[in-house]
């Protein structure tokens, strides 16, 4: 047994801990040092949680168990997760914390006595609220989690699914829920806690359904934000600062995230979270498909380009990841630096299924990151450059969006990369991306479309160089 | 009067909201995959919370409801605080810098 200040004392230096953890993510030398930080700052608050309960007993081999149980699943799964699908893989473990939050709700909720919160049938109000709000956003992130992990991996399909009135049943079911807990702080009846816990999780699916793949970096990051509060909600109930300051962290780590990815599509949040775009614009572009000039051209003309250019730089976008091109494209650049060409990667905020997934996938392919550029920083580049090579990225290209006041996505910051003398587009199709808008790039007089599968146009190409 | 402890929760809460907002503010769009997974690891400290449920019981009990949820947080939270170091470490090591990777 450990004093109970003692014990805030640790989980203080453990959220100190997990701050320092984020802030070595400032750069990519200080951040393996960060993480281990944050092993560190957990490793605290578990081993003084046990000393504080002081159980020794058989309950405690229990715990070691299934730590080491869940510790290997988790394990295993690191170890064996490509990085492509790491989306889905960080989807799934939000939903895993979202359901560990309500777990805890419902047991606090069932024996109050433990954590000082009152007695059953007479916990104190204030607790109940936060046990209720960190059970109700909790519930939210768990059935949230599961459905975009579902769309992430294609198992549920990533278009959205809209129906009539669905704002305003969201709308509702919010308000039952507000309803729901008032009246579970003023009857304390075991029956509306466990209709909060149900009516979240209903309201979890609805939210997320109408969202479209390509919205998913925004989806994600949110439901990372709503882990975080589910957990400071839970901290409140436990008086526990480790978890408040690790909850408001986190909390506002993906709000942070929401905003930068909706910023990088010129979209306001509740645009987004509203959803349904993909569905709404698909009309207009099928009556504006009038047959325009296109040119394209096969490995060897590509090979042929940007061998004789002096810098060329890569655009890659989620088709790269589909295609697992990343390994072939940095083959390809190996060739193309050998010749003397001067390559660069140039990455839009929101190209691929989450934040910063382009970036991991080029560190996975051995790219070195000091040659990967953001949009702000490399956008003006694409004037000066020969050849750009877009890999799977289409409506972060579309000039549209800087001329077309008409179009959903006028306004939208994209990669310039029309400037550059030369485009070489690697795309299967013709087909409008996640926009449901053609792409002005295609028709260009200065690109050449190159129609095959990523990885496959990539490899040909190197074989050419 | 005294002060109610709530309030002091309260301003670690409010006073956290902003460190955090700094904090990630200052990560590198590159990393920012790597954010999403360690700050999913450690908002899995919930754990704590897991395993007072868990193991402290009413009469020593600790196979009632609420200890059964207890430990199946646990394991939720345990495969969380495993998988996501690990797999924030693992992505982290595969950033390199130009002049280490020359062959």
């Amino acid at each position: 047994m450990i004093s109970s200040n003692l014990l805030a004392i640790f989980y203080l230096i453990s959220g100190v801990l997990f701050i320092l953890a984020l802030r070595g993510l400032s750069s990519p030398e200080t951040s393996r040092q960060g993480n281990l930080f944050g092993i560190i700052g957990m490793a605290i608050a578990i081993s003084v949680t046990i000393f504080s309960v002081g159980n020794f007993s058989t309950g405690f081999l229990y715990l070691l168990i299934l730590m080491l149980i869940g510790g290997s699943i988790g394990a295993f799964i690191a170890f064996k997760i490509p990085m492509t699908a790491m989306p889905e893989l960080v989807a799934g473990f939000h939903s895993l914390v979202g359901l560990a939050a309500v777990f805890v709700a419902i047991s606090a909720f069932l024996n109050p006595e433990v954590f000082n919160l009152g007695s059953s049938g007479n916990i104190k109000i204030a607790s109940l609220i936060e046990m209720s709000l960190g059970a109700a956003i909790g519930a939210i992130t768990f059935t949230g989690s599961v459905i975009a992990f579902l769309k992430l991996r294609g198992i549920m399909s990533g278009s959205p699914i809209t129906f009539f009135g669905q704002h305003y049943l969201n709308l509702a079911l919010g308000l039952v829920l507000l309803g729901l807990i008032f009246y579970l702080c003023k009857t304390q009846v075991e029956t509306w806690f466990w209709m909060i816990i149900i009516f979240s999780f209903l309201l979890g699916v609805l939210l997320i359904i109408p969202i479209g793949g390509a919205d998913m970096p925004v989806v994600i990051s949110m439901l990372n934000s709503y882990s975080g509060w589910a957990a400071a909600g839970i901290g409140f109930t436990l008086e526990n600062t480790a978890l408040i300051i690790t909850g408001a962290l986190v909390g506002s780590s993906g709000a942070i995230l929401s905003y930068i990815m909706c910023k990088g599509m010129n979209r306001s949040f509740f645009n987004v979270i509203l959803g349904g775009w993909g569905a709404v614009d698909q009309s207009s572009s099928n009556k504006s498909k009038e047959q325009k000039p296109v040119k394209s051209g096969n490995a060897d003309d590509a090979a042929f380009l940007m061998k004789n250019a002096s810098s060329v730089i890569i655009v890659p976008g989620y088709g790269m990841a589909v295609a697992q091109a990343q390994h072939a494209l940095r083959e390809m650049v190996d060739a193309l630096k050998k010749n003397g060409v001067k390559v660069t990667y140039a990455i839009h905020p929101v190209a691929g299924r989450m934040p910063g997934h382009m970036n991991v996938l080029l560190a996975e392919a051995n790219v070195p990151y000091d040659e990967v550029f953001e949009l702000e920083e490399i956008n003006n580049d694409f004037a000066n450059c020969d050849v750009a090579y877009v890999i799977g990225a289409n409506d972060v290209t579309n000039p549209v969006a800087k001329s077309d006041p008409q179009s959903p996505i006028y306004g939208m910051p994209i990669l310039d990369v029309e400037k550059s003398k030369s485009v070489l587009f690697v795309k299967r199709s013709l087909s409008p991306g996640y926009a449901g808008i053609d792409n002005d790039l295609f028709y260009r007089e200065n690109t050449l479309m190159l129609f095959a599968d990523a990885k496959k146009m990539t490899e040909e190409i190197i074989k050419n160089l | 009067m005294e002060i109610d402890p709530f309030i002091f929760r309260l301003s670690i809460f409010i006073l956290s909201i902003f460190i955090g907002y700094y904090v990630v503010w200052s990560v590198t769009p590159s990393l920012h995959t790597p954010l999403m997974s360690v700050t999913n690891a450690i908002s899995s400290v919930i754990i704590v919370g897991a395993i007072i449920a868990a193991l402290a019981g009413k009469n020593g009990n600790i196979f009632d409801t609420a200890n059964i949820f207890g430990f199946l947080a646990i394991v939720l939270a345990a495969v969380n605080i495993f998988g996501g170091f690990l797999v924030t470490q693992r992505m982290l090591s595969m950033y390199k810098k130009k002049t280490k990777d020359k062959k």
